[in-house]
């Protein structure tokens, strides 16, 4: 096999996507370029793949990985719902859906929170930029207090934090990463991948153009400035026999539901992601000196997913056919004689 | 007294409070009718409220069996203080009056000539029931069993109707069948008939049943293969995706246990019509329901159906608007909104079922044209039709054959020259999909509420937004030709036509009884856009009456801008206070219109 073939046998080139039009030097084109490099590794067959976003910068990057899969641009703040239906329709499909601060904490903030409290079997990544880019640079909801727009003025709001929400409501896998960390948050996604029920990725990934400015919390350089990796990832899928990091006395192997593994190795601080209020206490203190903790927050591996919840059969319901959901004859001659 | 007996053509008002258990006695009331074989209707007018608010209940015999209201009522039957003084001044000299004398009393100043007033003592007969804590709910069989008495609804048929209600819960049969029967007893002792209503055991129920028009599009929705269900509860259509899933349950659950559906009550009506629209792109046969609040709602995700293409069945369940309106009324008013819902150029295909039958019917035809059309298609119906229990023709089994549309798998593209998900193959509009997961290079596209051209690529070029907005036209001018066609009846030489669609339908064929020398055609129509048979019809008419529920005239308004040039001829009648309409307010005012 050639090596540059993943283990069904594509290239990267066969999950790539069209040309990004968003500016030169964007957090979201890393990120899609994680996306790609993510699902080559884990050899997701690319047909196989639901692209979902709603409005905005980040809405448009569907476009620009996975081609060979589907993609639906839905409207602003809707993406939740809508990857939720195709999701019930074919659960044998994988699904991925894209947002941004302003389309998941704003507009989308109950669809969001609807979605994580149905655990929907998807990776849900918020390219989380803490402004409106397309439309010139208003604050969105994840903008620090305080923070500077690039006009001037300062946000007199607090922040709504993306992955406080999530744990709070029961998501069972939460991380936060920034766009310039590229082995991070490929592992991040191998592993949201292979987890069962809903993955939310915060990513911080900042506008070139409307937040990059001296004062704001979410430039380029105040976000690695302040970046505090929890822990290094090391990601090992389900088909790879060869185990290249093994575990020692500092790591914590979390085991993902398609048996793939992954290691944690904490760094700097004691940290441990299976403790929601470990979590939500990380999340609070770490506001509070003004860093930004990254890595997995939060999992939890043995909830069910909405699929299992609504106890759907195995045939993904698009492909049930007359023979399999009509109710026959006897149950309308049955019904006209109780109706009398 | 006089001699003449009234048999089988009266109708009968209940006044109580609601959450009193008024609607299982008047239920027990219209049943025992239906099983006697008279024709029965039943009207539920009730509020928008849990207990305690005043709520009517209109049972109407006709030897026919209309199932329209009748404007004026010949008996009334007053439970409820509250609104006794209301109710006893809107009845006629002539008519005949029940009332609780425990708490109503009736003044000789508030008698008219010719009426008969029947005291109930029902509070002092309510000692009588052992069963204290059931008290408050057995007592409303006191008139059911006094009425049964003086007009001859046979005791056994109304055992029978007990029984099936209660099934083999034997304590709640006797606890129901003794209460009747102080009913029973009371007016036996102490009421001495004086009016000249009778009931008499017919024949004109033989092939029909009775069913809530909710009730049948749910069951409707199980035959059609819908698989998704995403809803949101309001009134009046909860009892739509309520009936789906009960139907699902019992006859959708594969040998495993597992369910071959998913209902998903949502967060609000965004969601359930945003899962629709996934599951739909996806593949799935997927609905909603709602009322009009909720289309208000829907109205972004509506114009991306159309715009991206993408099958939907929305099931609208009318009440009176606008805003809050009045929640447990109804009306046809969500019309002009539904045939043009969202921001845009955008036009939907509107199906309009007049009877239960109807309904389980067309919801299945509203899933063929939804996938055939990859786009929205509404189900309307409205508060009387859905929610009343309505005598209909029994339910007929076809042999499902599922009309999935245009679906193109990889076989199929292999086949295919040239494939664009938005490209006109056919010429008939409507462009071929294929579904995630098809394993093909060629197979995926990308789905956008955004300007896209023939191959699903963004554009924003003038000429690539004209061609595709050209084309959902020509897909538009196609659906014409395949949508339900209307019912045409009466005399075909008529120079007077009338246009009516869903519940109003029921007033106008009695209407037209009454009126059987007048030479009038009537068009019914079935569903939006109009078929060439509308414009066929109104090109052979002077005059066209547009008969409809709602203030502003909405059908005739589409109906004038869709077939323009006929203005002069349509005039309207139009009924909106939120009571179903009456045969007897359409005579009226199509006498009065005619110059009879």
């Amino acid at each position: 096999m050639d090596t540059n073939c993943n283990r069904i046998g594509l290239g990267k080139a066969d999950y790539s996507g069209k040309p990004s039009t968003l500016c030169k030097g964007c957090g979201h084109d890393s990120i899609t370029a994680c996306i790609i490099e993510a699902y080559y590794q884990m050899g997701v067959p690319p047909y196989e793949v639901m692209k979902f976003s709603g409005i905005g910068c980040s809405s448009k990057t569907p476009t620009y990985f996975v081609d060979r899969g589907h993609g639906f641009n839905t409207v602003h703040g809707r993406m939740p719902a809508v990857a939720s239906g195709a999701n019930i329709a074919n659960k044998k499909n994988t699904v991925i859906g894209i947002s941004g601060d302003g389309d998941s904490m704003s507009i989308g903030m109950g669809q969001f929170c609807h979605a994580v409290r149905r655990n929907i079997d998807m990776v849900y990544i918020i390219e989380n930029n803490g402004t409106y880019g397309l439309t010139k640079g208003q604050f969105s909801a994840t903008a620090d207090k305080g923070s500077k727009a690039k006009k001037g003025w300062s946000n007199p709001y607090p922040t709504i934090d993306p992955c406080a929400v999530a744990i709070e409501l029961g998501a069972t896998f939460v991380a936060r990463s920034f766009s310039g960390d590229r082995k991070q948050v490929i592992s991040l996604i191998k592993a949201a991948y292979a987890h069962k029920g809903i993955a939310v990725l915060d990513i911080v990934s900042p506008c070139v153009t409307f937040n990059n400015h001296e004062g704001s919390t979410k430039s380029y350089t105040f976000v690695k400035e302040h970046d505090m990796p929890l822990h290094e990832l090391g990601f090992v899928p389900s088909f790879d026999e060869i185990t290249t990091e093994i575990a020692d006395g500092e790591t914590k192997t979390i085991e993902l539901h398609d048996g793939s593994k992954l290691n944690i190795k904490k760094l700097a601080k004691d940290y441990d992601p299976t403790d929601k209020m470990s979590a939500m206490k990380m999340i609070h203190d770490t506001r509070a000196t003004g860093e930004l903790a990254t890595g997995l927050l939060y999992v939890v591996t043995d909830h069910p997913d909405h699929n299992t919840l609504l106890n759907l059969c195995e045939t993904p319901l698009c492909k049930l056919t007359e023979a399999d959901l009509d109710p026959g004859p006897d149950i309308i001659a049955k019904l006209n004689k109780a109706m009398k | 007294m006089s001699a003449t007996r009234i048999v089988n053509d009266f109708s009968i008002r209940v006044a109580t409070a609601n959450g009193t258990g008024s609607q299982s006695s008047n239920s027990l009331l219209f049943k025992s009718l239906f099983r006697m074989g008279i024709g029965v209707c039943a009207k539920n007018m009730f509020p928008s409220n849990i207990q305690g608010l005043p709520t009517w209940f209109q049972i109407r015999v006709s030897t026919k069996g209309y199932q329209d209201l009748r404007e004026n009522d010949d008996i009334a039957v007053l439970i409820n203080p509250e609104t006794a003084k209301e109710d006893i001044a809107s009845m006629r000299p002539g008519t005949t009056i029940f009332y609780n004398s425990s708490v109503i009393k009736v003044e000789d100043s508030q008698k008219k000539p010719g009426q008969v007033y029947y005291p109930i003592p029902v509070e002092e007969l309510a000692k009588k029931l052992t069963d204290a804590k059931l008290r408050h709910l057995l007592k409303n069989l006191f008139y059911v069993g006094v009425l049964s008495n003086l007009y001859g609804i046979e005791e056994d048929v109304m055992k029978s109707v007990i029984k099936d209600t209660f099934r083999d819960k034997q304590s709640a049969i006797d606890a129901n069948v003794g209460a009747l029967q102080i009913g029973i007893d009371y007016a036996k002792a102490n009421l001495k008939k004086e009016d000249n209503y009778a009931f008499e055991r017919s024949n004109v129920n033989d092939g029909k049943i009775i069913m809530e028009g909710n009730a049948a599009a749910g069951l409707g929705a199980v035959y059609a293969g819908c698989t998704v269900l995403a809803w949101y509860p309001i009134t009046p259509s909860s009892s739509l995706a309520e009936s789906a899933e009960a139907y699902m349950k019992k006859y959708r659950v594969d040998k495993d246990g597992k369910n071959k559906y998913a209902v998903v009550q949502c967060e609000d009506e965004l969601a359930s019509i945003g899962m629709v629209l996934g599951a739909g792109w996806a593949g799935a046969r997927a609905m909603t329901s709602t009322a009009g609040p909720g289309i208000s709602l829907m109205s972004e995700f509506i114009g991306l159906s159309y715009y991206a293409e993408v099958p939907a069945v929305i099931a609208n369940v009318q009440r009176v608007g606008p805003s809050t309106g009045l929640p447990t009324r109804t009306q046809q008013c969500d019309v002009q909104m539904c045939a043009i819902a969202s921001h845009g150029d955008t036009k939907h295909i509107m199906l309009f079922p007049s009877t239960p039958k109807e309904c389980f019917e067309q919801i299945q035809t509203s899933f063929d044209l939804a996938d055939r059309f990859q786009t929205t298609v509404f189900f309307m119906i409205d508060l009387d039709l859905g929610m009343n229990s309505w005598v209909t023709d029994e339910l007929i089994y076809t042999k499902p054959k599922y009309d999935r549309g245009k679906v193109l798998n990889a076989e199929q593209l292999n086949e295919m020259k040239d494939w664009g998900r938005y490209l006109d193959i056919d010429g008939d509009g409507i462009p071929y999909r294929t579904l995630p997961g098809t394993n093909h290079m060629k197979g995926a596209f990308f789905t956008r509420g955004s300007g896209h051209d023939e191959y699903a690529r963004y554009t924003e070029k003038p000429d690539a937004y004209i061609r595709n907005m050209d084309r959902l036209l020509k897909k538009w001018e196609t659906a014409k030709t395949v949508v339900p066609k209307p019912v045409i009846t009466g005399d075909k030489a008529a120079k007077t036509g009338i246009i009516a669609y869903g519940t109003t339908d029921h007033a106008v064929r009695e209407c037209l009884d009454r009126m059987p020398k007048a030479p009038i055609k009537y068009l019914r129509l079935t569903a939006y856009p109009f078929t060439p048979e509308v414009e066929d019809f109104i090109k052979s008419c002077d005059t066209v009456y547009v008969i409809e529920q709602n203030r502003d005239a909405q059908m005739k308004q589409l109906i004038d801008a869709d077939l323009p040039g006929y203005q002069n001829k349509l005039k309207s009648i139009r009924y909106y206070g939120g009571y179903p309409i009456s045969a007897d307010l359409v005579e009226r005012e199509l006498s009065q219109k005619m110059g009879r």
